[in-house]
This record gives structure tokens, sequence and C-alpha cells, in this order.
């Protein structure tokens, strides 16, 4: 029936064996995409973004200029002045000490009365803003003496006896350095250690990651769609594939770009965090003693790490990972379906704003859900599929039910396998309809086409 | 391969695109498919490649229905063509051809033999995006070829080209034919219709209104109009042969010559009419005039 002179015999059943073009499209997406320089460089550079924004502000919090500043002190009572012990930074001088005043004082300190009976009897004069360690070193000293002084008057009164007041200066002196430690207890009664802040934390970034991915990617698969459309390439492909394996196609090649770029990102910045804190661990440690640590900026970052490890990373990692799958599927499907029926950027917009303001609606009920994970809100926003791949990844850091996750989790893909059979029969019509932009009405009617 | 269509329709939301649309294709040959625009003819050519399918009807090839394999043997160039316009061509081409079912060693084999054959071989590495509109034709219509299928449907396959190219793109095609593949052209160039096309159907508001061969359609649409070229300038004036039999409908100078169209009136042969010019005048061109296909596809549609 047909003369081959062009191909050999053996061609046809090989024609046979390669039904399967999806991985040839998966393959394209992807490739064409990795290969991007703004792919390379968003990849590489964010990293270093993220870890520069919580690096930098460390470090620049641990250089000291070298300048030490004068403090003038002006004590009227001359109780107070020889309290203060000069630091590395701040060198506080009396007037007598000073050779001649006026000259490079960086702030002056006067007090007027005495702070026992005044409290108010202070104050702390300066061109610039006055540093929070300048301000805690002197109000912890000033703190100590007035208590020393209020004791003093105590036992001077005789009402009390001695070994109370001795009692309560040795309560004193111990500090009263209380952390506050909290702990969770799982199903089976085992109780760990936890720390709401860093749940939140956890809970926020991974949130972020799929609002951002969501987005991202979504906004991708949507640009991919169109350019096919508006380059007039598509009718070329559906001859030899099926629209519903080229959608399928582009959604998994497009989604693995993003897992890829997560992945690295992970690599990259838990690489940076190591080597950094390593390198910042060493110098930056020598003790500060004037100011307890949260106070200068600086970590405690042993047990920062102690409490990092005790999140269940697993259990984060496996349910992110779903939730992001589900999500991203949903709203690829989404983003092709809308791109699939207009022709132009410009027709997206109409169709685009209801689906970014879901996306925007569960960034914020997410961002509401880390100060209350258990409300109605974050309950309900994490169930509910077109908000729960944003929402949920909130509350899982805090710990959550099981049914809850679970019945999130149903509840998300059977929405998006329902949403992208819809989308597929819409994408099979959109890709080849040029002209009109439809209405949604017009596209309802898609869904029973042939 | 051999095409039929059974009975196609196909409606849309708001129109009917195809009502009871038959064609016979025979294997071979090449197949014009005409009309004007929007009158069904792409809604067609999707269902034939599995694009879309038929609200009713079958397609049919080699006689039995068509099969989801059966679109690798389908070579399809759609009006509505496009490269994706980042990737390189020869990237892109064998991208195509990977997707139509050959295997990575064939595809490369082939691509070099077609870009060797149409001179294109510096391209492959350059962007789409570089090339003019009549290059992407040339590697649209490579990779429309390329997994050498037995149907290959153009639509308006010369649209881009210059007349040079344009006359590669028809000789491929009737290479291609003489290898024995069945082609449907679809096109509203209608000297190519003429030049190329074996059998045409014509398709006017979603129905098939004309088919059949192009010679045999030409006869029947024929309305005995001869033209006669004479020799002799002097006799513009003179000319007069008046006969009950035929009536002149328009008499030209060209050159040293002079151009007479007329209508045979009554049932005279052709040997007779010629004879009373022949006999009076100095003939040096005597044909019957047939209806061409752009005067057939106005005369019907309209």
């Amino acid at each position: 029936m047909s003369f081959p002179h062009l191909l050999p015999c053996t061609l046809y059943p090989k024609k046979r064996q390669m039904m399967n073009n999806i991985n040839l499209i998966i393959g394209r997406e992807y490739s064409t995409r990795v290969r991007k320089k703004s792919f390379i460089l968003m990849t590489l550079l964010t990293p270093f973004l993220m870890v520069g924004l919580v690096f930098v502000p460390l470090w620049l919090s641990s250089i000291k200029d070298g300048n030490i500043r004068n403090i003038a002190v002006i004590d009227q009572t001359g109780v107070y002045a020889p309290l203060f012990e000069s630091t590395d930074l701040y060198k506080f001088q009396t007037k007598e000490q000073m050779p001649l005043l006026g000259g490079d004082i960086f702030a002056i300190l006067e007090i007027s009365g005495d702070l026992s009976e005044n409290p108010q009897a202070v104050s702390l004069t300066s061109e610039r803003q006055a540093p929070q360690d300048l301000q805690s070193i002197i109000r912890r000293t000033l703190n100590e003496k007035v208590t020393q002084q209020r004791l003093d008057a105590l036992a001077d009164s005789k009402d009390v006896s001695t070994e109370a007041i001795t009692q309560v200066r040795s309560i004193l002196d111990s500090g009263s350095n209380i952390s506050l430690r909290t702990l969770r207890q799982d199903g089976e009664g085992n109780v760990q250690e936890s720390s709401t802040v860093l749940a939140a934390v956890i809970g926020m970034v991974f949130t972020i990651l799929i609002y951002m991915f969501l987005l991202m990617y979504g906004a991708m698969v949507m640009q991919a769609v169109l350019e096919e459309k508006k380059s007039r390439i598509v009718e070329v492909m559906v001859s030899s594939v099926k629209p519903v394996k080229l959608l399928i196609g582009k959604i998994i090649g497009i989604g693995l770009v993003g897992i890829t770029q997560l992945l690295l990102w992970g690599i990259l910045v838990s690489v940076l965090f190591g080597v950094l804190s390593l390198f910042i661990s060493m110098p930056a440690q020598p003790e500060i003693p004037m100011a307890s640590p949260v106070e200068i900026g600086g970590f405690d970052i042993e047990g920062i790490m102690a409490s990092v490890m005790n999140f269940n990373w697993l259990e984060i990692i496996v349910y992110f990972i779903l939730f992001f799958i589900g999500g991203y599927i949903l709203y690829a499907s989404i983003f092709a379906m809308f791109a699939s029926a207009v022709d132009s950027d410009e027709d997206t917009q109409q169709f685009m704003m209801p689906v970014m303001i879901i996306i925007m609606f569960a960034l914020y009920a997410g961002i509401y859900s880390v100060s209350n994970p258990d409300g109605p809100l974050a309950f309900w926003a994490s169930l509910i599929p077109f908000t729960s791949p944003i929402v949920m990844m909130v509350r899982i850091p805090f710990g959550i039910p099981l049914w809850e996750k679970l019945l999130s989790l149903v509840l998300l893909y059977g929405t998006f396998l329902l949403i992208s059979v819809v989308a597929a029969k819409i994408y099979r019509v959109g890709i080849l309809m040029y002209g009109k932009k439809p209405t949604l009405k017009e596209m309802v009617k898609w869904l029973r086409y042939k | 391969m051999e095409l039929k269509t059974k009975n196609i329709t196909k409606q849309y939301a708001n129109h009917l695109a195809l009502s009871n649309a038959s064609i016979e294709v025979p294997q071979g040959t090449v197949f014009g498919l005409l009309g004007p625009n929007g009158a069904g003819k792409t809604t067609l050519i999707r269902i034939i490649t599995r694009i879309t399918a038929p609200d009713s009807g079958e397609v049919l090839i080699n006689g039995r229905p068509s099969r989801e394999e059966d679109t690798y043997n389908i070579g399809y160039l759609p009006e509505e063509r496009g490269l994706y316009r980042k990737m390189k061509v020869g990237e892109q081409a064998m991208y195509l051809a990977r997707l139509r079912g050959l295997s990575k060693a064939d595809a490369h084999r082939e691509l070099m033999k077609w870009f060797e054959r149409f001179d294109i071989m510096s391209w492959y590495n350059r962007k789409v995006e570089e090339l003019s509109k009549g290059m992407a034709q040339k590697v649209q219509f490579i990779s429309t070829v390329i997994h050498n299928p037995d149907l290959l449907i153009f639509d308006e396959p010369f649209s881009g080209f210059d007349p040079v190219n344009a006359e590669l793109i028809k000789n491929e095609m009737l290479r291609l034919k003489n290898e024995g593949k069945t082609i449907i052209l679809s096109t509203h160039n209608m000297e190519s219709v003429e030049e190329l096309c074996d059998n045409i159907a014509l398709i006017n508001k979603s129905q098939v209104v004309l088919q059949g061969k192009v010679f045999d359609i030409r006869q029947q649409h024929r309305s005995d109009i001869y033209r006669f070229r004479l020799r002799g300038n002097d006799f513009a004036k003179d000319f007069e042969i008046t006969h009950p039999t035929f009536f002149v409908l328009s008499q030209a100078p060209y050159h040293e010559f002079i151009d007479l169209r007329i209508k045979k009136q009554d049932d005279i042969s052709n040997s007779e009419l010629a004879k009373l010019f022949f006999d009076r005048y100095d003939v040096v061109g005597f044909e019957e005039e047939l209806p061409t296909m752009n005067d057939i596809f106005i005369k019907t549609v309209s």
C-alpha cells in the first residue's frame, strides 16, 4: 500500500511502540524550562537571598564598629555613677573624669534624684537614637541598685527580720530566669518539647512556599498553554497527540520543574545554613556579659537546633509534598482551562481575577491561622480544597488530628480529579477556538461536545 | 490509504458545522477539499485526523472504521500552524518527528535527508524566531511528512511561500502522490487545484454540494463556449459570419491576430463549426473553453 522508499520497513513496528507521547511532552516542557537562564539564576540566587535575610541582620548586630562611645554620667546623688562599668562599646565617665566636657560625647545620662523614691528621675539624651543594648545596660544597672536600695531601706526599718531580707536577696541574685518550655503530647501520650514560635515559623515557611509555587507555576502553566495557542502550534501538536495527553504532559513537566527548584533550594539552603552557622558560631560566641542573649539579637543556636529537630520533619515534608501536588494540579488545571479559552494575555485577566482572589484569601487565612491554628477559620479553610493546600501547612507543625489531615487530602484530591476532568474537556475545545472570547456559559456548553 | 467519510454530522453550540458529509478519497490521488471560509472544511479535517469526534457518521480507512493508531499514519499540516518560537529548528523538528512516532535514530536520519533535500541544513541550530515565514513553512512541511504517512492532509499549504518554494512544495506533493500516498489538499488557490487534484469535494454551508473527478466536473459545467484565434489584422472590421448555430460573445485584437469567443447555439458538431471558420479564415487556434475551477466554485457557492 505504501512505498517507503525514504524509510526502511522496520520503522513501522516502532511506530506502534511509541504510542505514549506523554514522556516526550514532559521532557520538552521540563528541559526547555530548566535550561532557561532565568530559571538557573533564580534557583541559585534565591537561597542566598533567603539565607541572607536571616544572617545579615544577625551578622550586622554582632559587628562592633570599634568606636568606643563616651557616655557622660551626670549624677546629682553620686550614688549611681560609680556603678556603671565601661564595656567594649561604651565608656561611662563622670563629669570629673572627663577632661574636656563637650568633647566626643555620644550620650548624656542624667540622674537628678534618688531613684528608689522617684523612678522617673533619670534620662538619657543623645543625638541619635540610643541603641537597645545601651538602654538595657543602663536599665539593668539602675534596677539592680534600686532594688538593693529598697531592700536596704526595708532592712533598716526593722519591721522585717534580717533573715528574711537575706533570703529575698539571695532569691533575687539567683535570678528569675524562667524560660517557658512548651510541651506537646501526641496521641500515644508521649510528651515532646515543642516551640510555638518555631511551629509558627515553620508553618509560615511552608505556607508561603506553597503559595508562591501555586502562583508561579500556575501562571507558568497558563503561559505555556497560551503560548501554544498564540504561536499556533497547538493544532500541529494535537494532530499527533491527544489534547488530554498534551495537557497532562504539560502539567507534569512544569510541576517537575517546580519540584526541581524546591529540591535545589532545600539543598542549597541547608548547605548555606550549615556553612554560615559554623562561621557565625565561632567568632560571635564570646560572652557578652552585660546583656542577655535575646536582647543582643544573638540566638541560642544550639537550643533552637534542638527544638527544630524535635519537629516531626518526615510528617511535615510528606504532607507538604502531598498538599503541594494536590494544590498544584488543582490550580494548574484551572489556569490551563482558562488559558485555553482565550487567545491573548489581556483576555486572561478576567478569568484570572477570581482565582487570584481565592489564592490571596488562602494566604491571608493562613497568616491569621498562625495565631489561632485551631480556630474555625483555620479549621474550615484547611478543609476546603481551594484553600487547604495553603492553610493546612500552617497548622501541621502545631500538630492536628490525623482525621483532619486525611479528610482535607481526600477532599483536595477528589476535587482536583473532578476539576481536571472538566478542565481537560474545556481545554480540548478551547485550544482550537480562535476569535471571540467565550463566556462562561459557552464554556459550559463545550463540556458536552464530543 | 483509501479514505471515506460517511454521513458525518457535527453540531457546535450554535451552528451546524457539518451535515451528512460523505467524501471518498481513492488511494494514491490528490483530493481537493474546497469551500468558502467557515463552510466546514477544517471541521471535516479535524474529524479525519481524530482531533475531534463527529456527533454521528464515521470515518473509514481502507474500508474499516478509523482507529486511534491511524493518526500515526496521517500527516496533517493545519492552516493555523506555528512552531515553538524559543526552540531551535533542529530540536523542534526532532520533537515533532518523535511525537509522530519515530525513534530518535530514525527521526534524526530522516530529518537529515529532508534538510538536505530542502537545502536548509544551515538552519539546524538556529532559533525558530529567527526564521522568515517561508522558512518556518518548510520546517512545518518537513514535520508533516517526516514519518512517511500514507495519508497527507495539507490545509492551505502554499500560503507564505514565494513562487519558487511553492513550486518546490507542489513537486514534493506530486512526488508523494507518485509514491502512492493519498493527499487531501484544502486550498482557495484554484489554479493549484486544477494543476494537482484528481478529485474534489466542494463544501458549502456545512454540506458537500459537489464531488467528483476534476475532469468530469469541468466537463459537466461546460457551457458550449469556443475560442478561435484568427490571423489577419485587416479583417478586424470586416469579420462577419452570421450563422444560426452560434453567436459571437466577443472579439478582440491580439497582436496580429483576432480572438473570438462564440457560444454554440444549436446541436452542431465541433468539426462542422470549425469548418465554417476554416473555410473562410486562417485559423491559428481553436479550443473549447472549459470553465475554470474558480468559475465553478463561484457559480456553485453563490
